[in-house]
């Protein structure tokens, strides 16, 4: 793998991540993080989209008029996500069940829109679709690691398997009703973003 | 961005065709993907009904056959009471109860569903010998956030409670979401619905209820209203407007020794 490639891949992660630096998605980090499981499957989802989306963005980039771009955008992408959608609701019932209303708003995530519009929208169809992949995974981790503290310090619990007892279940473990709640993610992401930038100090932004 | 001149048709031309792509992708797999969903639905409420009598882990991983050996599933008119004519396999409670034709504007709404489709489909979960072990019946009620749909089952004696499965909600996770923890759940079996008049009395009491208190239940702790969703839910559709009728029909059938 080339460097280059190696960087839109996974540069998104920490150098250039969507939630931490580009400060977009962050609304859909908020609802689908209470469990690792939904996080997870939210991120498969996310990052199809984007990867596909960019990828047939990039393709007709040359064709798109520019002043219809942004819908022709949105019609890409809605249909990807409603792919996206019924494929969950054939595959994955139950997961579906939980996640179909976060599922239909990947639509209004910021994260594909503003690739589309940044990156696929200038460059090629395979570098577009790792540009999509890689901020699908930035979005990804970021959620995973809210994700793992909402549901160990909220439920007691890592993808469903019991770590702290539960009070509820005549365990030690007092869940935390904070974390349970959807803005708690505000909290971590916030520290999330400040540790990033303790370690990459370049990402602040000046003054 | 484009190189292309713009013209106004190629533009309409442009939009019209990607249109028609995503518009073919859609359907394809819409109409692909559909027999899979139909099925996954199908066996979500199989494995919810046999959940609710007692038979899910005696199914094991035979959720369909288990569901097709114990169970039958009757449509009934709500109001009268009777066991009607009807295909149960396709009868969608919640589309009929937004079909105007089909359902009836409540006048009395204390279960906060607004309009409650005319027929209803109950199942008779049936022991080995082919008597009735576990009548489910499937209920819907407001919560705090959202309708919560959700299954009854009631023993032979129609008035004790099996067990109370809820399927669908959307309620807080770790507060009202409690409905579905297993030792809440295990406090219902054993309770009683009526009591010795036929007035339904099965409580969700606040504080938690004493013991041996037969219709009493501990409400959840942090979701009051969740909790009164619940009485609401049972004393709506245990009563008159109800399955009221259809209880009332089939206790005097089966005293006649008719059932089964």
């Amino acid at each position: 793998m080339s460097s280059d490639t190696k960087k839109v891949l996974f540069g998104p992660i920490v150098d250039n991540n969507p939630i931490a630096l580009q400060v977009l998605g962050v609304c859909s980090a908020l609802a689908v993080t209470s469990s690792m499981a939904n996080a997870l499957v939210m991120t498969i989802a996310v990052m199809l989209v984007t990867g596909f989306s960019n990828f047939f963005i990039s393709l007709v980039r040359n064709h798109i008029p520019s002043s219809v771009r942004i819908i022709v955008q949105m019609a890409i992408i809605a249909s990807l996500v409603i792919v996206v959608d019924q494929v969950l609701k054939a595959f994955s019932y139950q997961l579906s069940k939980e996640l179909s209303v976060f599922i239909g708003l990947i639509i209004t995530n910021c994260i594909v829109m503003g690739r589309a519009e940044a990156f696929a929208m200038k460059e090629k169809p395979g570098v577009s679709f790792l540009d999509g992949i890689g901020n699908g995974l930035g979005y990804g981790a970021v959620l995973m690691i809210v994700a793992f503290f909402r549901e160990l310090f909220g439920f007691g619990e890592i993808f469903g398997i019991e770590v702290f007892k539960l009070v509820q279940n005549d365990g030690w473990y007092q869940g935390n009703g904070l974390l349970v709640l959807p803005f708690s993610s505000f909290f971590i992401i916030g520290l999330i973003i400040w540790a990033v930038r303790q370690w990459k100090p370049e990402q602040v932004e000046k003054d | 961005m484009s190189s292309n001149k713009e013209t106004p048709i190629k533009t309409i031309g442009f939009v019209f065709l990607v249109c028609l792509v995503c518009a073919a992708l859609v359907s394809v797999a819409a109409i692909s993907l559909k027999p899979l969903q139909q099925a996954n639905k199908l066996l979500d409420k199989q494995t919810k009904i046999l959940e609710a009598s007692g038979l899910l882990e005696k199914a094991g991983t035979d959720i369909v056959g288990t569901y097709n050996k114990y169970v039958v599933a009757k449509m009934i008119d709500l109001d009268s009471g009777k066991i009607i004519e009807g295909n149960t396999d396709i009868f969608d409670e919640r589309a009929d109860a937004r079909n105007a034709a089909k359902s009836s504007k409540l006048t009395n709404d204390t279960a906060g569903i607004n309009r409650r489709a005319n027929n209803a489909v109950v199942y008779l979960v049936n022991n080995e010998q082919g008597q009735l072990n576990t009548l489910v019946l499937p209920i819907v009620g407001s919560g705090l956030w959202d309708l919560m749909y959700g299954y009854v089952g009631l023993a032979p004696d129609l008035n004790t409670v099996r067990s109370l499965i809820y399927s669908d909600l959307k309620e807080t996770p770790g507060l009202g979401a409690e409905v579905l923890n297993p030792k809440w759940k295990a406090l219902w079996p054993g309770k009683k619905m009526y009591n010795d008049s036929g007035e339904v009395v099965i409580k969700v009491i606040k504080g938690g209820a004493k013991a041996g208190d037969i219709h009493g239940v501990d409400a959840l702790s942090g979701a009051t209203l969740t909790s009164n969703g619940v009485q609401n839910t049972l004393h709506f559709w245990l009563g008159e407007q109800g399955y009221g009728p259809f209880i009332t029909k089939f206790r005097s059938v089966a005293s006649k020794g008719g059932l089964n």
